[in-house]
């Protein structure tokens, strides 16, 4: 499986996703006005909203990778295009070394196969029609991985008892659990294809406090006993500090820092990054005030001119203002946006 | 593993059975669903029960021509609901013509709402400009006035049961296109959709195995009421003397060929279907409609 091409096949492992450039935009199409408008040469404006706006990550073979960042900054869609339910608008997304446009007939079932999603809301992920059995055994079916109904049956089974689930659950339907049960078999889905790669949105965020952490622990022994590969997309630092090994910074589209965990949450470079450490709650820092961040994220249809963050930076000078900052490695594996660590 | 989380699931009812359950506390359904049964059955029992068949002309007698209620014909028969210009059995006819009713109704229904389904579904699932076009095709069929072109198509095709069916389906399948559409405009966007497709399944599977299922609700009540939208829209084809052929008389037809003795003090030749529709149809629409409270999930 792996690609002895591959370059950098070094101490870390090859990437089994990289996204290169990777953008995603939405826009409306024209209505009959504007058409007519466009028909006579005149020029019309059609709002563009860039959900995504040139990420470049890989994430490595077996490791965590947290994406963090606030609500609408375009972490759900990037974890979509990986996936495949989107695809992207520009840009590169390669699997195993190969652009994944050129896949086709095995190497894409592989592909789709490979890369499951644990959605957000346990409540809309499950086809409330199905009983859990049938959710479980459909992909069975349907890729014709089990070659009789007695093996798929015991699979249902396996993947049910896996995630911590009783065997007679295979009758019921969706409606007749709660919801830290609903993920449960939402990651029961996933993992009966056997995937190498899930892509959590926000798995936890709908969920009881209560039953958070069981799920979170659910996520840490899969990944033990079967080697996976996660990008975990998550508004939540401190879940994201228990979890991922590389985290991800992302505001209005782009990765303003990408770093080891320990190394993020120790020396935390970008001043975004700094503002969000700054509000998770702990033991010690109790008495602090907490500093909101300033503002409100800006609206992805008019991004601000230079760097993103500017409007809401403490530190922004007239340079952030007008010039986008490039990524800049500060160790090998530390890379920052920002233009305050352009000369040290 | 052994976990904590291993609890009862919150709820244990089967939802079908609560459905049922709530449909049939409701005296009024009650009542509709026995009369709707009633007349299924008669229906379907028909030719033992009926006194005479009112498609065979030798079972009856021009001598028995317009008699009232409760009468008694030559050789001792009584028409408990009188008999009509042709000395034809008025409960009989009823009888008979509500078979024809129900049958057109039915049929024209289940047949509008395949295909309705079908292209509602396709419109919401493939989108683009399939979807425009197809939705504009409803939008044109929707503009017309629904009596206007019935008249219209079978004016050109003739009389007929097959044809007045097919009438009723083409101007009838375009309401459930488009609220078709529009559920499963809305269930498309879930995330159990997604990660159907996501895990590979083809957009036929996705499109009559996840979606479909979920978005019938709102399309299957309105098809309730529009049963008894179509036996209406029969019945008025018949009278207007377009629909069903004379000699396998509706409930229509049957109000219509007693009209012109609606004056002359012989009622019961168009009363008696008239009050058989009424029930019929009342019955049909009040099953629908505590159909639709029933499927409200936000009732439960």
């Amino acid at each position: 499986m792996m690609n002895a091409l591959h370059a950098d096949a070094g101490p870390t492992p090859p990437p089994v996703l990289e996204m290169r450039a990777l953008e995603r935009e939405f826009t409306r199409k024209p209505v009959l006005a504007e058409r007519l408008l466009g028909l006579l040469g005149r020029q019309i404006d059609i709002p563009v909203l860039k959900a995504v706006r040139s990420v470049d990550l890989s994430v490595h073979e077996g490791e965590v990778l947290g994406l963090v960042g606030e609500s609408g900054c375009g972490k759900s869609t990037l974890g979509r295009m990986l996936t495949g339910i989107t695809s992207p608008s520009r840009g590169e997304l390669d699997y195993n070394g190969k652009p994944v446009t050129e896949l086709s007939g095995q190497a894409l079932r592989d592909f789709t196969l490979d890369v499951q999603m644990i959605f957000q809301d346990p409540y809309a992920s499950l086809n409330p029609r199905q009983k859990v059995g049938d959710i479980l055994a459909e992909p069975l079916r349907v890729h014709r991985i089990t070659r009789s109904e007695t093996e798929t049956r015991k699979r249902v089974d396996e993947a049910l008892r896996e995630v911590g689930l009783d065997v007679s659950y295979r009758d019921r339907y969706p409606h007749q659990f709660s919801g830290g049960q609903r993920q449960r078999i939402g990651i029961a889905r996933a993992l009966i294809v056997e995937p190498r790669f899930l892509v959590c949105d926000e798995p936890i965020a709908a969920l009881d406090v209560s039953i958070q952490a069981q799920v979170i622990n659910l996520f840490l022994d899969l990944r033990r006993r079967r080697n996976l590969t996660y990008l975990f997309i998550s508004h939540d630092l401190s879940v994201v500090r228990h979890i991922a090994d590389r985290v991800a910074i992302m505001y209005l589209g782009q990765i303003v820092e990408l770093a080891p965990a320990a190394r993020l949450f120790a020396e935390p470079a970008h001043p975004y990054t700094r503002t969000l450490l700054e509000q998770i709650p702990s033991v010690r820092n109790r008495k602090r005030k907490f500093h909101a961040v300033k503002g409100e994220i800006p609206s992805p249809l008019k991004p601000p001119s230079g760097c993103a963050f500017h409007p809401r930076c403490a530190f922004a000078t007239d340079r952030c203002r007008a010039e986008a900052p490039l990524p800049r490695d500060l160790t090998e594996t530390h890379r920052v946006s920002c233009h305050l660590f352009d000369n040290n | 593993m052994s976990d904590p989380a291993i609890i009862q699931p919150i709820t244990d009812t089967p939802q079908r059975r609560a459905i049922l359950r709530r449909l049939r506390r409701r005296p009024s359904v009650k009542g509709s669903l026995i009369a709707l049964l009633i007349i299924v059955v008669t229906g379907l029992l028909l030719p033992s029960l009926a006194l005479q068949n009112p498609y065979d002309l030798s079972s009856f007698s021009v001598m028995d021509s317009r008699l009232p209620p409760g009468a008694e014909s030559f050789d001792g028969q009584v028409f408990l609901l009188g008999t009509d210009q042709q000395g034809r059995d008025m409960l009989s006819a009823i009888l008979y013509g509500m078979r024809v009713s129900l049958m057109v109704g039915l049929i024209s229904t289940a047949v509008a709402l395949v295909i309705g389904i079908c292209v509602g579904l396709t419109a919401a699932v493939l989108g683009g400009r399939i979807e425009t076009l197809l939705m504009r095709i409803v939008d044109f069929i929707l503009g017309f006035p629904t009596i206007l072109v019935a008249l219209v198509m079978l004016a050109m095709i003739g009389r007929g049961v097959d044809k007045v069916i097919f009438a009723i389906v083409v101007v009838q399948w375009a309401n459930y296109a488009r609220i078709m559409r529009s559920t499963a405009l809305s269930e498309r966007r879930k995330e159990y959709v997604e990660a159907a497709f996501n895990l590979g399944y083809s957009r036929p599977r996705v499109m009559f195995r996840h979606i479909m299922p979920n978005s019938l609700n709102a399309v299957l009540v309105v098809a309730t009421v529009q049963i008894a939208s179509a036996i209406t829209l029969e019945a008025t084809l018949s009278f207007l003397g377009v629909g069903v052929p004379v000699t396998e008389p509706s409930l229509g037809l049957l109000v219509a060929s007693g009209f012109d003795y609606l004056m002359s003090g012989d009622y019961w030749i168009s009363f008696y279907p008239g009050v058989a529709l009424l029930l019929l149809i009342f019955s049909l629409n009040l099953v629908g409609d505590r159909l639709r409270t029933a499927l409200d999930p936000k009732r439960s």
